[in-house]
């Protein structure tokens, strides 16, 4: 049962990690224009 | 953009990186795939004094930072000819709303965190652990369980108290006594070793709620801010010439009647007046909704808040300030607003019969235990049971799941509707009012007579036509884009003020021109190769007119026409759609027309585009705008169709009623689960895993019957 000891400070803290990163994903702005993000790697940059 | 030495022939480039820049939005509805998106931002950033163009796919519009001499207009035009009709978009709809949805977003991620942490431990616990382990994740789930319900649970905790202090009582009153309660309970089990926690009911209740109220928050649109952008419209001051002839610049609110303003041409006229001296064309757009240009000469009134496009005037103030035409629009669009604002929501009726049904029964069902010979303890703990069986998970998604659905499948439609009540107001809807300008017709005038062109005759039109900025100019463009015609290489193209556009053509003059006798009807004169072939105008319905009427009737709604416009205007387009209509209305009577048949108790859609739509727009049960409307109309509307189809305000009250029945389901069912598992709770049967089982049953079940109504509005319009 000692196992526990570690697995569940690391599984909260990998829960802990993906809130982070969705909070900062929030704030830079990564789901104001999803659609966009999606079609945009479509876009040829050397076309004239 | 390396930092090569600027060339000195590029002085124009550099001014302009200095100028201070701008940032415009722009509605539009094209953008389609990632060919637009490069389309545009290329078109755009060749565009002298745009500095970057950012185009946003999910919304479909465009921000373009561009220097100050750059206006809206010019934008529009330039997205025009890269072959995307753009609207303008009001400078900041990412204001206050934005802020709160991000907040709930918050709120709901960090529920979700502490949900699915605390039911992996409640899991172990509810499969059956020895009491120490037991015990340990009791305190593990309650070290996640209070920081996630203090932080979101502040939502709840804001509103209840609120109403207490007023009070009232809502829907967050139940909720945040049922949380509050369980989380205290879940305590003292874990401080005194007990066998049963709410850790995990108390934050999965937290959970759907905050999913609900989140799918609400994203539909809300705007706040009604439609008066301030009004009054914005007006000329801010003009130059005043004195008596003796010196110009003097005097601020809107100090213009008194009387006084004369000269106005000069692109300028917005400050108050209300009467031509002196000059000729010139007014572009009365923001008042009336109507595209083409009015002429105005000596003698003539002139209103606020129009634009002065031709020659520099002089106008003799009648009227200024508070008492022009464009004030008197403001104060009846504020007054009509206020009544609508009086409309109760489905889930607020439901709340106000359901928040005293909760309270009164677990308020019983702890009275009777103890009545019985049950401990306190005990009796609390059925109570707490009673409250988060009750609390209205499935009834907080159930107005709202059903409600993003029903919108987003009307956005890929073509309609926007700004908020859920604009939804169950347009469900009620029994009568439609149309205005006629721009709302049964397209508001733009359209050549009528384009197949008598040759293919040549057709590309050098375009050539033409597509270098002016006149409306008829910019119909005659449409059109012929709409045909696939590629526009010749005109050379020289100038526009003639007053008379058309002139250009050479492989050699030839080819030109544009107004006819030279007066007709009664828009028509202008094709010259190529020395022939004139006149091409008749007229601002024509749009295309689907009957079909929509019909579709309207069948869904029970009766039809009239209420327009500004004069009364022979009117009586063709009555006439032949077989409508009643009233003509020749000023705002005040159409509001007064949708007071009386609110009186008579009809619940009127009222559609139309022109300012002096506005104050109906507000007044209306409910309404709906054009995309084409002026900004202050698109305000007050409770929703924008795009595009040149009527019909999507047939599938608009379709769509809505399928809404609201989905809701009605939506409800029977939570209801319904509430019968099966209250008395359950009341008994003292419910365990922790029975809530979670039959909170998050019926929350599925819930957003499942609703996104049914995606599929049903996708079949609709079909």
């Amino acid at each position: 049962m000692t196992i526990l000891g570690f697995m569940i400070p690391l599984s909260l803290a990998m829960g802990l990690c993906a809130l982070g990163t969705f909070f900062w994903t929030m704030r830079s702005g990564q789901y104001e224009d999803m659609d966009g993000a999606a079609n945009r790697i479509l876009i040829d940059e050397d076309a004239p | 953009m390396n930092a090569i030495t600027p060339p000195p022939s590029v002085p124009a480039e550099t001014a302009l990186d200095t100028a201070p820049s701008i940032d415009s939005r722009f509605t539009v509805p094209g953008i389609r795939c990632a060919g637009c998106i490069g389309k545009i931002e290329r078109g755009l950033g060749l565009v002298p004094g745009v500095a970057s163009a950012r185009v946003n796919l999910s919304a479909k519009r465009v921000a373009v930072s561009h220097a100050e001499t750059l206006d809206a207009e010019t934008l529009i035009e330039e997205l025009r000819k890269l072959g995307f009709e753009a609207e303008r978009a009001a400078d900041n709809p990412l204001a206050r709303d934005d802020v709160e949805t991000k907040r709930l977003i918050r709120a709901l991620a960090v529920a979700g965190f502490g949900m699915m942490n605390i039911m992996l431990f409640s899991v172990s616990v509810w499969s059956g652990t020895d009491a120490v382990t037991r015990g340990m994740f009791h305190w593990i789930s309650a070290l996640i369980g209070i920081p996630v319900v203090v932080y979101s649970g502040r939502p709840f905790f804001a509103s209840a108290w609120m109403a207490l202090k007023y009070r009232r009582t809502n829907m967050d009153v139940p909720i945040s006594i049922g949380v509050i309660l369980a989380t205290g309970m879940s305590l003292y089990e874990t401080l005194a070793g007990g066998e049963h926690a709410y850790f995990d009911g108390a934050v999965m209740l937290l959970f759907f709620l905050l999913a609900g109220r989140t799918l609400d928050a994203m539909m809300r649109g705007r706040a009604r801010s439609g008066i301030a952008a009004l009054l914005g419209r007006m000329g801010r001051g003009a130059q005043v010439i004195g008596e003796d002839g010196t110009a003097r610049y005097v601020e809107a609110d100090k213009l008194r009647p009387g006084m004369t303003m000269l106005v000069a041409a692109g300028e917005a006229l400050a108050a209300d007046g009467e031509v002196v001296e000059g000729r010139t064309t007014i572009d009365t757009a923001m008042l009336t909704g109507e595209s083409a240009p009015r002429p105005a000469v000596t003698g003539d009134l002139v209103h606020a808040g129009t634009i002065n496009l031709g020659n520099p005037v002089r106008v003799r103030v009648t009227a200024a300030a508070q008492d022009t035409a464009i004030a008197d629009i403001a104060r009846l669009m504020d007054e009509a607003g206020q009544s609508r604002s009086r409309y109760v929501r489905v889930a607020d009726r439901a709340a106000r019969l359901y928040a005293p049904a909760v309270h009164t029964l677990a308020f019983l069902s702890f009275c009777s235990w103890l009545i019985a010979g049950a401990s306190v303890y005990k009796a609390l703990t059925i109570a707490t049971a009673v409250l988060i069986i009750t609390c209205p998970c499935a009834l907080g998604l159930a107005v709202p799941a059903a409600q993003v659905v029903a919108a987003g499948a009307l956005m890929r439609r073509g309609l926007l509707i700004k908020d859920g009540s604009a939804l169950e107001r347009l469900a009620e809807a029994d009568e439609v009012l149309l205005d006629k300008t721009g709302t049964l017709t397209l508001g733009e005038p359209r050549p009528v007579t384009l197949a008598m062109l040759g293919p040549r005759s057709r590309a050098i039109a375009l050539g033409l036509a597509q270098a002016s900025r006149h409306p008829l100019s910019r119909g005659l463009a449409h059109a012929l884009r709409g045909e696939g015609v590629e526009p010749a290489a005109v050379e020289l193209v100038r526009e003639a003020t007053g008379s058309g556009m002139i250009g050479r053509c492989d050699g030839a003059e080819v030109a544009l021109l107004r006819p030279e006798v007066e007709t009664d009807t828009l028509a202008v004169d094709l010259l190529v190769d020395g022939t004139r072939t006149r091409i008749t105008f007229a601002d024509s319905l749009r295309p689907d007119v009957t079909e929509t009427l019909a579709a309207l009737k069948a869904q029970g709604l009766i039809a009239a026409i209420a327009s500004g416009d004069r009364v022979e205007a009117v009586g063709g387009v009555a006439r032949k759609l077989g409508l009643f209509a009233t003509a020749a209305m000023r705002p005040a009577d159409k509001l007064a027309l949708l007071e009386r048949r609110a009186a008579l108790g009809h619940k009127v859609l009222m559609v139309g585009d022109g300012l002096n739509d506005g104050p109906a727009l507000a007044g209306a049960h409910v309404s709906l705008a054009p995309g084409g409307a002026s900004d202050v109309s698109q305000q007050a509307a409770d929703g924008v169709f795009v595009g040149e189809r009527l019909m999507p305000v047939a599938t608009a009250v379709k769509v809505a009623r399928a809404t609201m029945r989905v809701v009605r389901q939506n409800f029977a069912m939570a209801v319904g689960y509430n019968v099966l598992a209250v008395p359950l709770a009341i008994l003292g049967h419910v365990t922790p895993l029975v809530a979670a089982l039959a909170m998050s049953g019926s929350s599925l079940l819930v957003v499942g019957n609703s996104l049914r109504l995606a599929r049903a509005a996708g079949k609709e319009a079909q």
